[in-house]
């Protein structure tokens, strides 16, 4: 079991890390696309963020530099990912159940970061003050873990019951997202029963972070703890191939598509992405495109499918 | 209430509208016209069109597809719509869209949060039918059935759907059954837009199977390509018309108003909707008093394209929406002007100001922007002298999507009406969480077959809702109301729909444009510029 465990979680960070810059580098090479952006753009100047507005709204805006306002960016993604802001003001319903799932999964990797810090530090640098660090480490990882672990269970669990019972998300709920949903509660549940059972009978957390490390084969993992350990590598493994890989796809959503009001200034970065774009040779085949393959889309955006008549 | 409209229903084989709206089933107007008197029966579909075109989708037909006469003509006919479905998730054919698209097909969670943002859902009592998701979720599992080539495992994760003629024809309906206003994609968590998958389709069906509604291809950007103009009218018509209206509004004025035409080197290129000189002369006449007293050296183009500012390739066709945004910039190229500043037109503020600023390059990318933010700083520069009392009535302002939500100029608009009308109260809510008119994406213009009863029952039917509750303590008809809407395509909406519910001779519900409002209020001008006259 202890090897298991090892492997999968080996393999499970390879492949959650492999398959997230595989999505990554999949939207990054998109090519750069029309502006479409929608108000409020947070990086706005402050005072025409609150209500939307936009550099738009001066006049001769573009004898001036753009003034991007990157607190405000950040202002809103910390609400956006931290507090769900985006299902607070527009779904109040689904917000308790998806807050305590992402907040739950966010203490997950807080307490994997500790543990996997605290175990290297204590291996790393000896002394009395390192060992306290590492104590201390692990000490806040227990209680995040708990609380993620718990919390986790509850979001999953509640939103489980909501796609199988809400009638309007009948048309839309698909078998995997069931499955999903089932993962993460398996998942957590051995987790929950292997390290907060009153019948615990392996390795703390702390232990199998510390064996991980060194492949120590030595360290006894408990049944149930280690089925949810594999279990949570293999949830790992597959999230980047499915549609929860949205942390990743969100990053583009807001700052390539929502948020990307960057003008287009004479010579500038954007108008040479432009010039490039416009070489594209589609083959569309509707007559009045005149696509065939050959024609650049800068040449078939110059053509004139309708017969100039004018008086 | 209809039957629920699962996604299998699109494919069902034979003709039958997937659904039927009746009146009671659509959310309820306020007072006056909570009134079932006041409701119109909708008009049914004549047999001419039930027969000849595709209308399986529910009680209106849009776009007026053909009926195939064969199996083999369906077969062909959904080949190549899987055509234009690759095309569509290609590089070369759709670099114009095609990450937002993907992000939206890849990573919608199905929370439905978006789904109460939709004025048309919500006007239609919830109709499953019109749900964001739902058109959104029938190209999602085409996408990984037939763009990604999932098999057992895909149709597991993603779901299926059987794909056949009726799903394709009811697909290119329901692409016109969603105004483009993106207030879903401002509510979504993860960013996802189904008001982008609704245009997107609408392109396939327009650059692949040469299919889209005919008032905005063929009588729309085609004929704008062809006469300069999608109203129809040429270079030298234009000129008649606003000679006459620089005359009218010189006399009803008192001031000399004089358009200029290709003024090469002019400060400012002014572009109209030419559905302004046409529908509502006033408005251009408004533009030609401001600028002229203001001392702005401004002119308006008589080139192809340069005197009307409309781009219906924005709602369905990015060929054409390109080819137009072109001609603009030509026109002003050509004459060398600073900038180029677009009249009171959503659209074509967001197409010419927004979505083409990643077209043009070099000596194409001129400057291009609002009328406003030049308006606003004339009417609190102090050059024109303005008395509010002129327009003391109430007004209330409509905020056009493409302007507003999806451009950013919320204010200027505002600082006007704030100076300038004393009785002005905003809607709720308003700025860029406005409801659409109802007319957006080209539907203001479209009026075939019994359209115009989808596009008032459902369509429009939360701007209503909104403007009646802006009146509702004035709302008997001894207190005239203003209707300000600074959009063309807005005004032809509200326009259609005040008088399908007689708003004016029951409730004096007037509607027009900012301008109006301001040259009323010059205390150089003659009293009385805003009529009153229902046109």
């Amino acid at each position: 079991m202890t090897v298991a465990v090892y492997v999968a979680m080996y393999a499970g960070a390879l492949l959650f890390l492999v398959g997230c810059l595989k999505r990554i580098y999949q939207y990054a090479r998109t090519p750069f696309h029309l502006r479409w952006e929608l108000y409020p753009v947070p990086h706005e100047q402050p005072d025409r963020a609150r209500y939307g507005g936009s550099y738009f709204e001066s006049g001769e805006w573009w004898l001036s530099p753009q003034a991007v306002h990157h607190r405000g960016d950040w202002t809103a993604m910390f609400r956006e990912i931290v507090f769900l802001r985006g299902l607070w003001e527009f779904n109040p319903r689904l917000w308790l159940p998806s807050f305590l799932f992402h907040f739950g999964l966010y203490l997950s990797i807080v307490t994997a970061g500790l543990a996997i810090a605290g175990a290297a530090f204590g291996a790393l640098i000896p002394g009395v003050v390192a060992g306290r660090m590492t104590a201390d480490a692990f000490v806040i990882a227990g209680w995040t873990g708990a609380t993620g672990i718990l919390l986790v269970l509850a979001g999953s669990i509640w939103l489980l019951i909501r796609r199988a019972t809400d009638a309007t998300l009948k048309n839309y709920t698909k078998a995997g997202d069931i499955f999903n949903l089932t993962f993460f509660i398996a998942a957590f549940a051995c987790l929950a029963y292997g390290f907060l059972g009153s019948t615990v009978n392996g390795a703390s957390f702390e232990e199998i972070a510390r064996g991980a490390l060194r492949f120590d084969r030595g360290t006894h993992v408990g049944a149930t703890a280690g089925l949810g350990l594999i279990l949570v590598s293999a949830l790992a493994a597959y999230i980047p191939f499915t549609h929860m890989s949205h942390f990743i796809a969100k990053y583009f959503t807001w700052h390539s598509v929502r948020w990307d009001d960057r003008r287009n200034a004479r010579d500038g970065i954007v108008e040479s992405k432009v010039a490039v774009s416009l070489r594209n040779r589609p083959t569309w085949a509707a007559a009045h495109v005149g696509a065939d393959g050959k024609k650049s889309w800068a040449e078939i955006a110059s053509a004139n499918p309708a017969e100039e008549v004018r008086k | 209430m209809s039957h629920f409209t699962r996604l299998r229903d699109l494919s069902r084989s034979n003709r039958e509208p997937v659904i039927h709206l009746d009146n009671e089933e659509l959310m309820p107007l306020p007072a006056p016209l909570d009134d079932p008197a006041r409701e119109h029966a909708w008009t049914p579909l004549s047999e001419q069109c039930v027969t000849r075109y595709e209308c399986g989708l529910d009680d209106t037909c849009a776009v007026n597809i053909p009926q195939p006469k064969t199996a083999e003509e369906e077969k062909e006919l959904v080949g190549r719509f899987l055509s234009g479905l690759d095309k569509l998730f290609d590089k070369q054919n759709n670099w114009t869209f095609l990450q937002p698209l993907l992000l939206t097909m890849e990573h919608c969670t199905g929370c439905q949060t978006c789904a109460e943002s939709c004025h048309i859902f919500e006007a239609s009592g919830f109709n499953e039918l019109y749900r964001p998701t739902y058109r959104s979720e029938i190209l999602r599992r085409l996408y990984f059935k037939y763009v990604r080539h999932g098999g057992l495992l895909s149709a597991w994760q993603h779901g299926n759907i059987r794909l056949n003629w009726p799903l394709v024809a009811r697909l290119i309906e329901l692409s016109y059954r969603c105004n483009l206003c993106r207030r879903c994609a401002q509510t979504c968590p993860i960013g996802c837009d189904n008001g982008l998958v609704a245009h997107e389709l609408r392109k396939l069906f327009s650059q692949e199977m040469g299919i889209a509604a005919r008032e905005l291809h063929e009588q729309g950007s085609m004929l704008q390509l062809k006469a300069g103009s999608s109203t129809g009218m040429t270079a030298e018509i234009v000129k008649d018309n606003v000679d006459f209206i620089d005359e009218d509004i010189s006399e009803r004025t008192g001031i000399e108003v004089h358009t200029p035409w290709d003024v090469k080197g002019a400060d400012v290129l002014l572009i109209h909707n030419a559905g302004e000189i046409m529908a509502w002369p006033e408005n251009p006449g408004a533009f030609a008093l401001i600028l002229t007293m203001a001392g702005v050296n401004w002119t308006m183009s008589s080139e192809l394209a340069g005197y009307d500012s409309i781009n219906y390739g924005l709602w369905y066709d990015d060929a054409q929406f390109a080819r137009v945004a072109l001609k603009h910039v030509e026109a002003a190229k050509k004459l060398g002007v600073k900038q180029i500043i677009v009249g009171e037109c959503g659209h074509a503020h967001k197409a010419l100001c927004v979505t083409a600023d990643r077209l043009l390059t070099g000596d194409f990318n001129i400057p291009r922007t609002s009328w406003l933010p030049l308006v606003r700083d004339i009417v609190m520069s102090g050059k024109i002298k303005f008395d509010p009392a002129r327009n003391d009535f109430p007004v209330t302002l409509h905020d056009p999507c493409n302007m507003v939500r999806l451009m950013g100029v919320v204010e200027p608009q505002r600082e006007i009406v704030r100076a300038l009308c004393p009785q002005f109260r905003e809607m709720e809510p308003h700025g860029v969480e406005n409801y659409c008119c109802g007319g957006g994406s080209g539907f203001a213009i479209m009026s075939g077959n019994n359209f115009p009863d989808w596009r008032f029952h459902v369509a429009g039917r939360k701007k209503m809702e909104q403007i009646l509750n802006a009146f509702a303590d004035c709302i008997g008809p001894e207190t005239p109301k203003y209707l300000c809407a600074p959009c063309s395509n807005c005004k032809g909406q509200f326009r259609d729909m005040l008088a399908y519910y007689d708003m004016w001779e029951q409730n004096r519900i007037m509607y027009g444009g900012l301008v109006e409002l301001i040259v009323n209020a010059m205390v150089d001008v003659k009293p009385g510029f805003i009529e009153w006259e229902w046109r």
